[in-house]
């Protein structure tokens, strides 16, 4: 052996080593290693609503998971349930026809907010306006990251991306504020920094009726934070040092301003029919509801 | 309660019959927007589903009505949608998702001359080529062309039956004309009718892998909550599902959606010939424009022109081998149809120079006319 190869690093023995996650029986581990970027809070998030999943109580046969296009809509391919990675946009459409079709199921839309609130955001606001039963799980993470962190409508103020190299002159949305004037049911927004209330809020929203619509505030260190000389910990810092929980707040208030304040918390969680209710009991005769037909 | 098969004579649109033939292939889930001259299939449809147990959802845009058929589909049920020129081109998108996550859906289009907002009550087959290519990337299709109100019925259920049997979208390609004349329309006793559904799991949970093609080319296919935690994704994926990023993924995906076609064509490929037997002037036509075809037909006839009528009833797959071995006993084809020339293309490239082929077209907006044909066959040859 040549005596410089000695002294070379030397990989640990991985295939004798056993890894175990604790939601391994939820993940398709046959994909792992998975695509997200060091520093990126897509995992935590992922984690938290797997978890959420497992102790919500649902029958997980027939829970779904439903993304459309990002970093965030690859959840699907990670987790070990019916899984669809649709289009663009088109995860919550996709989702409804899903719904409707067979309401046995728990339908979870896992995306970002580009995905969600850009090419998405008609179908966000009328699925909202149904009170359509599903579960949307938006990681906000303020840019396009799969494409290399281009301007999103949620890009903060100011803030520098590869298309607004000299800074973002958009408003962004306040998401919550979208949904609740869209009709949404339960309303929530937490970070990746507050894993055990994000946990709750999420199994919250898992056994929700309606509409349930959680914000998950991300860092996206590589092709967000690179351009606004903000790591990953200095984003979970800022999280740490602004962030307030004000449950209940009035969603008018929520805007983000990330050298004042953030506020977190669950704003809304109300109950209203849902379209599958009103559907059968206005369009329906008694005896035909769901699977009963003849 | 009206039962799914309304059996018995009536006296209804193509719209309406369209309706109905979905119905009674066992159609569950309409996505639905409206637009003229579809809407009207929307409409019977919002009507008649909650009685028969399935669901009528108005979407927020055509993106939204094909995505969620695609995701109705996906939960195991018989999910159509039904639009016009501007809102087939909003579905491309979704269409092109249950091109490659092989998603068995009906999608209708009651033609309207365009391009763009075009004549909105007015009748064309502009979008036969849209038909078969208007989603991104390479794939194959089914598109039917009814040209009556009974037809399209029985089309409708055919579209479904394929749709299920080859995991595949399929497109009945009508128009204003079909879709808004009344007519009579016999539907038969629900016994009658043979319905398809799509192919389902053979193996266990643990080895079942949803894009591995049976024999015939089809894979059997798990719905979401059954249990077999199926991946699905619009990414080039391999049997598995799982989306692998390699050329070689990409190429065997290809043939497998491709060969779905190619095994089956013989099944598929559906077409009605009239005097086809001596003709030496071959008449191809699809849709409304096979009525005109056929009078002008009739009327060379009656001249002492040996002329015949090819009548597509799948245009897309395209009988390209009948049309290039009748190129090699024919004097020509005449293309009859309600563009500037689509399908005539195709008739061109099937005769491959051995037959000459002309095109009597119009522009969209009003049927062809009997004379305008019979003065191509008349004096093209």
């Amino acid at each position: 052996m040549n005596p410089k190869d000695q002294n070379k690093y030397e990989e640990p023995n991985m295939v004798d080593t056993p890894l175990h996650h604790p939601l391994d029986d939820l993940l398709r581990t046959d994909r792992i290693p998975h695509i997200w970027c060091p520093g990126c809070g897509i995992g935590t998030a992922f984690s938290a609503c797997l978890q959420a999943m497992r102790t919500s109580g649902l029958d997980l046969e027939k829970t779904v998971m439903v993304s459309g296009i990002g970093c965030s809509g690859r959840g699907a391919g990670y987790v070990k349930l019916d899984s669809y990675h649709t289009t663009h946009g088109r995860a919550i459409p996709f989702a409804t026809g899903m719904k409707l079709a067979n309401p046995d199921l728990n339908v979870v839309v896992f995306s970002g907010d580009g995905d969600l609130f850009a090419i998405g955001g008609n179908h966000f606001i009328h699925a909202a306006r149904r009170n359509m039963a599903l579960t949307v799980v938006c990681v906000n993470n303020f840019t396009y990251g799969m494409t290399g962190g281009q301007v999103a409508a949620t890009t903060p103020y100011q803030a520098k991306t590869t298309t607004t190299p000299r800074g973002n002159h958009e408003a962004p949305f306040n998401l919550p504020l979208l949904a609740y004037a869209s009709g949404a049911t339960l309303i929530a927004r937490w970070t990746i920094l507050h894993a055990r209330d994000l946990t709750e809020c999420l199994k919250q929203a898992l056994q929700h009726s309606g509409f349930s619509f959680v914000e998950i505030l991300s860092p996206c260190p590589v092709n967000y934070g690179r351009r606004n000389r903000q790591s990953a910990l200095d984003m979970l810092k800022m999280f740490q040092d602004k962030c307030i929980i004000q449950n209940n707040a009035s969603p008018a208030d929520l805007e983000m301003d990330f050298a004042k304040r953030i506020v977190l918390g669950k704003f809304v969680h109300v109950q209203r029919p849902t379209c599958i209710e009103t559907y059968d009991k206005t369009c329906r005769l008694a005896d035909f509801s769901k699977g009963k037909a003849a | 309660m009206k039962p799914a098969v309304l059996t018995g004579e009536h006296y209804m649109t193509g719209d309406e019959a369209c309706a109905e033939g979905a119905l009674a292939a066992g159609c569950l889930f309409f996505g639905g927007y409206p637009i003229t001259p579809a809407t009207e299939v929307a409409e019977r449809m919002s009507a008649r589903l909650p009685g028969v147990g399935g669901t009528y959802i108005q979407m927020e845009d055509e993106i939204a009505a094909m995505a969620a058929v695609v995701g109705a589909s996906c939960a195991g049920v018989k999910s159509m949608t039904a639009t016009s020129g501007p809102g087939f081109s909003l579905m491309m998108e979704n269409i092109g998702l249950a091109v490659c996550t092989e998603t068995p859906c009906v999608v209708v289009n009651v033609q309207r001359a365009g391009p763009s907002t075009g004549l909105p009550t007015m009748g064309a087959q502009g979008d036969m080529m849209q038909a078969r290519w208007g989603s991104h990337g390479h794939y194959d299709i089914i598109a039917l062309a009814p040209s009556s109100a009974q037809e399209i019925f029985y089309q409708s259920i055919l579209a479904f039956n394929l749709s299920e049997t080859y995991r595949t979208p399929v497109l009945i390609m009508t128009d204003e004309v079909v879709g808004h004349m009344s007519e009579r329309v016999i539907i038969p006793d629900a016994k009658e009718i043979k319905l398809m559904s799509r192919p389902t799991p053979k193996v266990g949970k643990e080895r079942f892998k949803p894009f591995a093609p049976a024999e015939n080319g089809v894979a059997p296919m798990a719905n979401a909550g059954e249990g077999y935690k199926i991946h699905v994704t619009g990414l080039t994926h391999d049997e598995k599902g799982y989306p692998v990023m390699t050329v070689d993924a990409q190429v065997s995906m290809m043939e497998r959606i491709m060969n779905k076609f190619a095994k089956n064509l013989k099944h598929i490929l559906r077409t009605e010939s009239h005097r086809i037997e001596d003709a030496e002037i071959v008449v191809v036509s699809y849709g409304v424009s096979a009525r005109t075809a056929l009078a002008a037909v009739e009327d060379a006839r009656e001249r002492g022109i040996r002329a015949g009528l090819l009548r597509l009833i799948t245009v897309w797959p395209f009988p390209s081998e009948m049309i290039c071995s009748l190129a090699a006993r024919v004097k020509g084809f005449v293309t009859v149809e309600q563009n500037l020339g689509q399908i005539h293309l195709e008739v061109q490239r099937a005769a491959a120079g051995k037959a000459p082929a002309y095109l009597a077209g119009h522009a969209g907006g009003s049927l062809i006319s009997p004379e305008q044909v019979l003065d191509v066959i008349e004096h093209g040859f």
